[in-house]
């Protein structure tokens, strides 16, 4: 089967004065109909501006140099701007990682949301009030009638929260991008807003695109992993995988910098930050921070190979006895 | 969460009674309020309001000093001072209020398209509004009626297209900033169409300034059409229009009847002064620092 999402080849340019930033570089990865998929890595490694790229909304002065992506079978690309519109929000919907500053502060969020019903869905207003109604109860909004009469600075950052997610999957899209969706939220309203991503998932089928840099809410929820660096896929595994066998140096150092208290390790923070985009090395990007590394990974880049079924590694230092932090 | 407190009021109730009282509570701004709301209704109910026709002449009453007869007294050809100064404001108001209108949606529209699209669009728009302002307010209103003819309908033209620079300026500013929100973005990624960005829910985000702004302007726009119906440019007599009859009053001061240009001139001045007020007031009530005072 094919999967839902194929993105191949994906390469994103940012044009500044002092040249071409490549946020994103020849990134690939899929996504089967119903996962969750977990994006992972730290800030400016290229997450936000992958989903972007996806719904083609990449402000100026970027824009999508190379690659493809393909959506149930349909290049994105090749769609005119209008049919593009038909596929946000509709079939491809997006939570933002600040819900109430992407809440519209002058329009009441019912109002927000049965919009959605009436731009989508085709709706008459009525049914389109009666829908989101349905839709804020489903997302566990207490009192859904009187909420949504209100403005986005009077719910609580979690109703928002849920009110974005009612949102998102008001027109029961097959793939929801939740950009570092608790991010702005305190840890107990997020583990609610979590478990309600993946039964709202499991419900409607969506598949999800998990993007955060929090290895611990990836544990949590998702059934497979990528890794980004600098722009790069360097790692893309099962979940397990990813916390058992991870393969990169850059995957374990991720996981080392966990917070962990059921152990006598000190947290370990990854040494460097991620290069500039500017000028990247020539060969892995990851070079400068990596304990492993030797002289081919100064001078090419190295490929994403499969190092196990559904294992996908871009390393060099890999099986070699290198390898043995 | 959901224990959460349930106040007994619905928002938009709790909401209307705390602008009323945030109204209540600036005593200047609500009497000029409550200034235009007269003039607004005397103009409408004219006809049943005033003693006499605006336009009777009564040979008798000529430059009668005001009197029980004629409160504000007659001018030359007998015609009731105050009967004229509130059918004037028929055309007053209408005209200033026609104009601000107009100004106000094509600037409002204008600003809006010009400040989302940025870019060269925001670039050539901007410097047409800078060579629209270069010129005095006034003197381009003059030219524009003098271009066109004097009719009613062009004074509102000309008035109107002076203003439409500072509404579309205003605009185009507040664009640029909303553009940049995340709501605008939450907009772009559900698929709207970008007019819909732009005037479903970006516009509104803009409105406060807007609307001080077209409360000051009405009064602006007033005292531009008064001024230009005194130099004979704006609306013509026989017509009641509290410039032209200032014009006429002024011819009699040397003779004396003081009350045939100080009456019109003192309803264009607290007409005028009231809209001000009105600005002034608006601009505290939606100043977004004062928002969450309750």
């Amino acid at each position: 089967m094919t999967p839902l999402l194929a993105i191949s080849d994906l390469s994103v340019a940012f044009d500044s004065d002092a040249g071409e930033i490549k946020a994103v570089d020849h990134i690939n990865f899929d996504i089967r109909r119903g996962e969750v998929v977990g994006l992972v890595g730290e800030s400016g490694s290229g997450k936000s501006v992958t989903t972007l790229a996806i719904l083609r909304l990449i402000p100026r002065p970027g824009r999508i140099t190379s690659g493809r992506v393909h959506f149930d079978g349909i290049d994105l690309a090749a769609l005119s701007e209008n049919e593009m519109r038909h596929v946000r929000g509709a079939r491809i919907a997006m939570i933002s990682q600040t819900p109430r500053t992407a809440l519209n502060p002058v329009i009441p969020v019912g109002r927000q949301v049965a919009r959605l019903f009436m731009l989508h869905g085709r709706l008459s207003r009525k049914d389109a009030e009666k829908r989101t109604l349905d839709m804020l109860s489903m997302v566990r909004i207490p009192d859904p009638g009187r909420r949504a009469q209100q403005y986005a600075h009077q719910l609580s950052g979690g109703m928002c929260q849920r009110v974005m997610i009612a949102m998102a999957l008001a027109t029961s899209p097959q793939l929801l991008l939740a950009d570092e969706p608790t991010t702005g939220l305190d840890a107990s309203i997020a583990v609610h807003i979590l478990d309600l991503l993946r039964e709202m998932g499991k419900k409607t089928g969506a598949a999800i695109l998990f993007i955060t840099h929090d290895l611990g809410v990836v544990a949590e929820i998702c059934d497979r992993v990528t890794v980004m660096h600098a722009g790069q896929v360097v790692e893309s595994a099962p979940v397990r995988t990813i916390f058992h066998a991870p393969a990169h140096p850059y995957t374990r150092a991720l996981i080392r910098s966990i917070p962990r208290l059921d152990r006598e390790v000190a947290m370990e923070p990854i040494p460097g930050s991620v290069p500039s985009l500017l000028t990247p090395p020539p060969g892995c990007r990851y070079v400068e921070r990596c304990g492993w590394a030797d002289h081919c990974c100064w001078r090419a880049r190295p490929p994403l190979d499969a190092i196990a079924p559904d294992h996908l590694l871009a390393c060099y230092g890999y099986g070699n006895d290198r390898a043995t932090d | 969460m959901s224990t959460l407190p349930l106040s007994t009021s619905s928002p938009q109730h709790s909401r209307s009674r705390m602008i009323w009282q945030r109204i209540r509570r600036n005593p200047v701004s609500f009497a000029a309020l409550c200034v235009i709301a007269i003039i607004t209704l005397a103009a409408i109910f004219a006809p049943l309001i005033a003693p006499y026709m605006p336009d009777e002449p009564d040979a008798v009453a000529a430059l009668q000093a005001p009197s029980r007869q004629h409160w504000l007294g007659a001018d030359m050809y007998g015609r009731d001072l105050l009967s004229r100064i509130i059918f004037a404001a028929r055309i007053d108001l209408s005209v200033a209020f026609a104009a601000t209108a107009c100004a106000l949606a094509v600037g409002a529209l204008a600003g809006a398209a010009v400040g989302y699209r940025g870019g060269w669009v925001d670039n050539i728009a901007m410097r047409g509004v800078d060579s629209i302002m270069a010129f005095p307010a006034f003197v381009l209103a003059m030219g524009i009626t003098a271009a066109l003819g004097n009719s009613t309908v062009n004074v509102a033209i000309a008035i109107a297209i002076t203003q439409i620079p500072s509404y579309l300026r205003l605009i185009r500013g507040e664009m640029l900033r909303v553009r940049e929100m995340e709501y605008a973005d939450a907009a772009r990624t559900v698929g709207n169409p970008t007019w819909r960005i732009v005037v479903v829910h970006l516009l509104p985000n803009c409105l406060p300034p807007l609307i001080v702004q077209s409360t000051l302007a009405m009064g602006f726009a007033l005292l531009t059409m008064a001024s230009l119906s005194f130099i004979g440019l704006g609306i013509q007599p026989p017509q009641s229009e509290w410039g032209v009859m200032t014009a006429e009053g002024a011819q009699q001061i040397v003779t004396g009847e003081w009350w045939l240009f100080l009456f019109p001139g003192l309803a264009i001045m607290i007409t005028v002064l009231s809209f001000n007020l009105i600005g002034d007031g608006l601009r505290d009530l939606l100043d977004p620092r004062m928002r969450g005072i309750r």
